[in-house]
């Protein structure tokens, strides 16, 4: 492990039944660092973000996030959640609490934060994400787009060093996925370390520090994103990304 | 279609609105439609005139048809005048209606009822009403009423005992009833969430508590209360029958009240598992403030239903000798004075019954309706 990876994933395997998701994945993630992780669907990318909050759980070797190790160890679980924030596909907001309350449930009861606090803080995240006028409405309200960045708002309000995107637009509809993507764009731009799995690859190109590429479990290529879109390594690369350039 | 924007929106056509349209749409909308409206309506205009008559305009109440005080069953009209077109002879209820109540509770002593039913209505209302003024106070004075309600009761801290075999008619059924639900909810939940559970013995505990409650008849549960409880206690201590048969109905209770949550637990997206685990909340905090509010609002239909067939049930108690509503009005027509009254009787006990149920019921309904509108309003 490198000095400063703020992440950093060692051989680390993972079966489902006898199904064998992650095959020694390697990845050290530096500060600050964007990263883009693509493939295939059933490539194993999902799994391996969630392995990095312990939504899963890996099998063999080693994940050490942030200068803590994720074993069985609860505390360590907890102290690493409270690092890393999650965006999911589905968005999985609260759907019986407002928006207001979506985002100030966990300063509340995971920091002990005063209430009219974590009120003022997640008014300033719903600013971030620009909707504020919708901070009394129930997500059922509202639209996909605008569902997604309450997730997203509700992941900042816990002042997370890390943030893990698993898909963030797959479930959008098309006209709605540029407001979710500019959000993550300014948030990269603010200097936060993002793992983001996604097939935007227009994305990718323009905030994407470097791309990893995964299929059947395995890292196939990890490279800038100028090498991996003009000169990419792997034979399953090229065929992956002209499979999804060239629909 | 050309042109869509030039069309005019039009009132709907008339034969489908108004009480006209409503009654050819549901009443006679087909021929084997109509032919069924018209039979319940002659059922209902056969049956409606004669029950009315008979319970109420060609009823006795206090007094019989020659005016005279009704004290026993050979006054009541049907019995002396057999031959006249008398209705039911209230006078059995009425005489009894003490007992109907309160059972044999000392008068003297009885407004201690009357008050625990009025502060059970007090203690009720922050759960009827949501908007009520100073709802958190009197949620607290919710928690402490089953001791309130014990203390004015039972006695003791000043009060005059009241052993529970004086006690009877509505007041065990309600004692049963609202006792018996009030501690199996929050029991259920917890045997629902241990069912879940990942640690391998709390799970295997749960689940074999309620398989083996469910698995059983309440009757047995109340016989095993009732009978085999006290051999396992130790020499001495000798629980109060009410209390051996609330221990009995409320387990009951919590079993099915664990598996009606379950169900509701079961409905709940992993995503929300995920998403609450994600902001750190702790095993606790997420089902209290995300599973818990969620599973319980799917299963509101349910747990009214097994609530009130619990509030039926808790009559089963007749069969151990405690005398609760309906055991009272055993009582009664097994006494030789007012015999042979039974249809007063089991009309006035069904009604009794009907009213809690029925208002059990409503408020269920009411519950969806203001839960249905506070979410998922819009998409999905």
């Amino acid at each position: 492990m490198s000095d400063n990876s703020i992440i950093s994933l060692q051989n680390v395997n993972k079966w489902f039944g006898d199904f064998q998701v992650l095959k020694d994945v390697n990845l050290e993630v530096k500060k600050k660092e964007r990263i883009v992780v693509c493939g295939p669907s059933g490539s194993g990318k999902s799994t391996m973000i969630r392995c990095i909050n312990r939504l899963e759980e890996h099998q063999e070797g080693k994940i050490v996030v942030d200068g803590i190790e994720l074993t069985g160890n609860l505390k360590n679980i907890d102290s690493v959640r409270k690092e890393v924030g999650m965006v999911f596909q589905q968005f999985n907001l609260f759907p019986h609490l407002s928006v207001k309350e979506n985002i100030t449930l966990a300063p509340i009861w995971v920091k002990k934060m005063p209430k009219a606090e974590a009120e003022e803080l997640a008014m300033k995240q719903l600013e971030i994400v620009k909707i504020p006028e919708q901070a009394n409405k129930y997500p059922g309200q509202l639209s996909g787009g605008q569902q997604q960045r309450v997730a997203i708002a509700r992941s900042l309000a816990m002042n997370p060093n890390i943030m893990l995107f698993d898909e963030p637009t797959s479930a959008l509809d098309p006209e709605m996925i540029k407001e979710v993507l500019d959000v993550m764009v300014d948030l990269a731009e603010g200097g936060m370390t993002m793992i983001v799995v996604t097939h935007e690859m227009g994305f990718a190109k323009t905030v994407a520090d470097r791309m990893v590429f995964m299929d059947e479990g395995k890292i196939v290529e990890e490279a800038s994103p100028d090498k991996f879109f003009n000169n990419p390594e792997s034979d399953r690369t090229k065929l992956f990304l002209s499979q999804i350039l060239h629909q | 279609m050309e042109n869509n924007s030039d069309i005019e929106t039009r009132k709907p056509p008339v034969a489908t609105t108004g009480i006209l349209g409503w009654c050819r749409q549901h009443l006679f909308s087909n021929w084997v439609n109509s032919f069924i409206t018209l039979l319940v309506i002659y059922f209902l205009y056969q049956l409606i005139p004669w029950f009315l008559d008979w319970s109420v305009f060609s009823a006795d109440f206090w007094t019989n048809y020659k005016g005279e005080l009704i004290v026993d069953r050979t006054f009541c009209s049907r019995v002396a005048d057999p031959e006249g077109d008398h209705g039911a002879c209230w006078a059995i209820i009425i005489v009894r209606f003490y007992q109907f109540m309160y059972g044999f509770y000392p008068s003297e002593q009885v407004w201690r009822v009357n008050l625990t039913y009025f502060l059970l209505v007090v203690a009720l209302l922050p759960l009827l009403i949501e908007k009520i003024p100073g709802r958190k106070h009197l949620i607290k004075f919710t928690i402490v009423f089953p001791i309130v309600a014990f203390i004015l009761l039972y006695g003791g801290f000043g009060f005059q005992v009241i052993p529970t075999n004086k006690w009877g008619g509505l007041l065990v059924t309600l004692v049963l009833g609202v006792f018996g639900i009030a501690i199996a909810f929050p029991l259920g939940i917890l045997l629902a969430l241990g069912r879940r559970s990942q640690l391998p013995v709390i799970s295997m505990f749960c689940t074999l508590f309620i398989e083996f409650i469910r698995g059983v008849p309440l009757i047995t549960l109340l016989f095993f209360g009732m009978v085999m409880l006290p051999l396992f206690l130790p020499e001495g201590l000798n629980l109060d029958g009410l209390v051996r048969v609330l221990v009995a109905v409320t387990l009951f209770q919590a079993a099915y009240m664990a598996e009606v949550i379950r169900g509701g637990l079961q409905a709940i997206p992993r995503g929300q598992y995920e998403a609450a685990q994600s902001v750190g909340l702790s095993y606790w905090q997420m089902n209290r403030k995300i599973i818990l509010p969620q599973a319980i609002r799917i299963s509101i239909p349910s747990i009214v239903n097994t609530s009130i067939g619990l509030f039926k049930d808790t009559t089963l108690v007749i069969i151990i000798g405690l005398l609760d509503l309906l055991g009272i009005g055993r009582g009664a027509l097994a006494d030789a004075t007012w015999m042979g009254l039974s249809n007063e009787v089991y009309v006035f006990v069904a009604l009794v019954f009907f009213i809690f149920t029925f208002s059990m019921s409503r408020y269920s309904l009411y519950l969806e309706k203001k839960l249905k509108t506070g979410i998922n309003m819009g998409a999905d």
